[in-house]
């Protein structure tokens, strides 16, 4: 669905991507991990043609991505932000529907596909009429991913999309986000560096440091046989609950 | 879209519209002479003299009042603009023809034909320095002449700072003259009448038609040896005004000397008189012709200044938000392109108002059209970096997700980024237009009309009143032009005063 061959980018900041090659297979969800820096936020920009490579291929389907075809080929994308990106002078409903209205879909066929997102996204019809200000960050990216999804591309693409949300309304977006991934049966990459969120939304993940891939495979592969030390360490850098409370323990105890 | 780029096109109707109404054609009616005058009194009354003089002949004359000097005047009658004007024939030879000011009449006139203008008349008084006394003075120690001077020495001179320090003022004059006088001080014009008037000194240098002559009893001493250049009056015109207006202006010829134009000048400038009134009263007293003087109606006068004011100021303003609006987004989308495109407008904001003004008269003529066109230039740059710097500084998220969705670049300008820089660009549009407002009250020293008018008229005549009366109404369409802006940036930007986290 999505392939990168070969990719070099190097970005004027100093940070590089070198020779960079992986494949998404179609219907499947794969997850981009690493830590801040490792470049998981750069290929999804070069996946969405926000950035063209220095030498290499990108290409959607079977196409590979140019600065002519970019505008159609991201037709067959949905791209979502941390913030969501959304346009703040216009409505969440403006927002969601504005490509389609820019291809010139007739309101017949713009209502039926947001009557479907609607029930998809769990939106209700009164925040559609609302500006992206007045609605709560977890509403916001539900508006976003429904704005993403409106053209039925694809391949999606989230770049850390449960990032900025408090715990309990993330908790809540992961359950359904996995459930909607399963449903829709698209390809999709999403960015992460929660290694448990990578986990549980995806079963193909991808871990990433300095522009490289250190491994890829299931969570479950990660952890039992992880490629280096530097796997192993992120994968352990997670903090079981448990741990922190009996941590807690031996700092109350010795003040 | 319910906030496309319409609301700005509106906002910008809205201040060109009552513009537009106001600009009745601009073209003359070639069959009208256009009499012109400089923005001081003597000027004036002059213009307002063959002004009504033409008129009781019957012929349609209109008087463009207080243009704004020597070059705005001659380079108006080069262009056809007007058709005849007084000029100094000192000022003639030594600013406009660059000649030496003894040049002598014939090849004055000779020269002047050269350059497709004549000498209708030379209205018989020379406006040039000279040195003066108190009457009672004069004739008591029976001084007539500045050569009498010389067996005075105990005479005090007071003179302006100006005459001290040009080498054709005093050191010039002395040595002409062979005065034995001490060195004089230099004090202010206006204190040297009082001081003449208070006996602390005797002998000061003034213009020979200034109106105090007339008002402090003064006595001119004559240039028995014609130190000072002369500075003749005369009534220049250009060829191809009508014949029958030539030959109706040459009946101003030696009709006034210097005590006439100093008692005309008085009437205006100290007894407070109004210049066409005076003007006719001459006209009648000596030639004989009747005038009817237009009575002033001060309603009229302020609705007719407020037309031409908004007239200056929408028209340019609308133009430069047509332009500059587009450039900004070049410069936006090609940095390159917008360096120089800055750099261009930056230039000429540099350039001084009144220098601009001047610049264009070549091109433009003198009256609106050139002060329109240097009203729009000085709009540009502010309204140009705006949009640039508003379309620059949007959020990367948004123009990222613009980007990805796949928006051509055009339709992503007009969807998104131009409604979310609007803020900015309405910003730009309100300096522009606050600037404007004020830069135009200087349109009037090219004949553009508008609040400068009786701006000049009161800086002329020292009258306060006539200062604030086009002072304040430009004040207050500045201060409606912020207030109007402000609201449309605030309305503008609505979306976000909510803010629901």
């Amino acid at each position: 669905m999505l392939t990168l061959e070969e990719v070099t980018l190097r970005l004027p900041e100093g940070f590089t991507l070198e020779r960079l090659s992986f494949a998404l297979e179609p219907g499947r969800t794969t997850a981009l991990v690493g830590p801040s820096g490792c470049g998981k936020s750069t290929v999804l920009r070069l996946a969405a043609a926000l950035l063209l490579p220095q030498s290499g291929r990108v290409s959607i389907g079977s196409q590979a991505l140019t600065p002519r075809n970019a505008n159609t080929l991201r037709h067959h994308l949905g791209y979502v932000l941390q913030e969501g990106g959304l346009f703040p002078h216009m409505t969440a409903g403006e927002n969601v529907t504005l490509m389609a209205r820019h291809l010139r879909w007739d309101a017949s066929r713009v209502h039926a596909r947001l009557k479907e997102l609607l029930a998809l996204i769990h939106l209700k019809p009164d925040h559609l009429a609302r500006r992206p200000a007045s609605l709560s960050g977890g509403e916001r990216q539900r508006v976003s991913l429904a704005r993403a999804l409106m053209l039925d591309p694809a391949l999606l693409l989230l770049d850390e999309p449960l990032g900025a949300l408090d715990p309990i309304v993330r908790h809540e977006l992961q359950r359904e986000l996995r459930q909607l991934f399963r449903a829709l049966r698209k390809s999709v990459l999403f960015v992460t560096h929660d290694i448990a969120e990578a986990g549980y939304l995806a079963d193909d993940l991808i871990l990433m440091r300095d522009g490289r891939i250190v491994q890829r495979g299931t969570l479950k592969q990660l952890v039992e046989a992880p490629a280096d030390a530097f796997v192993s360490d992120f994968v352990a850098a997670q903090r079981q609950l448990a741990d922190v409370l009996s941590e807690d323990d031996v700092v109350a105890e010795s003040a | 879209m319910r906030r496309t780029p319409a609301f700005l096109a509106c906002a910008a109707l809205g201040l060109l519209l009552p513009g537009l109404a106001a600009g009745q054609a601009d073209e003359r009616d070639s069959s009208r002479v256009v009499i012109g005058s400089k923005a001081f009194t003597e000027s004036v009354i002059l213009g307002e003299m063959m002004t009504g003089l033409l008129e009781s002949e019957g012929i349609s004359a209109a008087h463009w009042r207080e243009l704004g000097g020597t070059r705005v005047l001659w380079n108006g009658l080069q262009a056809g603009d007007i058709d005849a004007y007084v000029e100094y024939t000192g000022t003639i030879l030594l600013e406009i023809l660059r000649e030496d000011p003894t040049t002598d009449d014939s090849r004055l006139e000779a020269l002047l034909a050269e350059q497709g203008v004549g000498i209708a008349a030379r209205l018989g008084f020379n406006n040039t320095y000279v040195l003066g006394m108190r009457e009672t003075d004069a004739q008591a120690r029976g001084i007539r002449r500045i050569s009498d001077l010389r067996a005075h020495p105990e005479l005090k001179f007071g003179l302006s700072n100006e005459f001290v320090a040009r080498a054709d003022g005093w050191p010039g004059l002395r040595a002409a003259y062979g005065l034995p006088q001490p060195e004089p001080r230099g004090l202010q014009h206006d204190l040297a009448y009082r001081g003449l008037a208070s006996r602390d000194i005797d002998v000061i240098d003034l213009y020979s038609t200034d109106p105090e002559i007339e008002y402090y009893n003064l006595r001119r001493l004559e240039d028995d040896l014609e130190y000072f250049p002369r500075y003749d009056a005369v009534i220049l015109y250009r060829h191809g005004l009508r014949s029958d207006a030539v030959e109706a202006l040459r009946r101003l010829d030696g009709v006034l000397d210097e005590d006439s134009m100093a008692a005309l000048n008085a009437a205006v400038k100290i007894e407070g008189r109004p210049a066409p009134a005076v003007a006719a009263a001459f006209l009648s007293g000596r030639l004989g012709t009747d005038v009817t003087v237009r009575a002033e109606d001060r309603l009229r006068r302020f609705v007719d200044r407020s037309l031409e004011h908004l007239r200056l100021v929408g028209i340019s303003l609308g133009a430069a938000i047509l332009i500059a609006i587009p450039l900004g987004i070049l410069a936006y989308l090609w940095p390159r392109l917008g360096e120089l495109v800055l750099a261009g407008t930056s230039i000429v904001q540099t350039i001084p108002a009144l220098a601009l003004l001047v610049l264009l008269i070549p091109w433009f003529g003198i009256g609106a059209k050139p002060a329109i066109v240097a009203l729009f230039l000085f709009s540009l740059l502010p309204i140009v970096r705006n949009t640039q710097a508003g379309l620059r500084n949007l959020p990367p998220d948004v123009r990222e997700s613009a980007v990805a969705l796949g928006l051509p670049t055009f339709a992503r300008l007009r969807l998104v980024e131009l409604p979310l820089a609007g803020h900015s660009i309405l910003a730009g549009i309100k300096t522009a237009a606050v600037i404007n407002v004020g830069t135009a009250t200087l349109g009037a020293l090219i004949g553009a009309g508008g609040y400068g008018e009786p701006i000049l008229t009161g800086i002329r005549l020292d009258d306060m009143g006539l200062i604030l009366e086009g002072a304040v109404p430009a004040a207050i369409l500045a201060l409606l032009a912020q207030g109007a802006f402000e609201l449309a940036e605030r309305r503008w930007g609505s979306w976000e005063a909510r803010n629901g986290d």
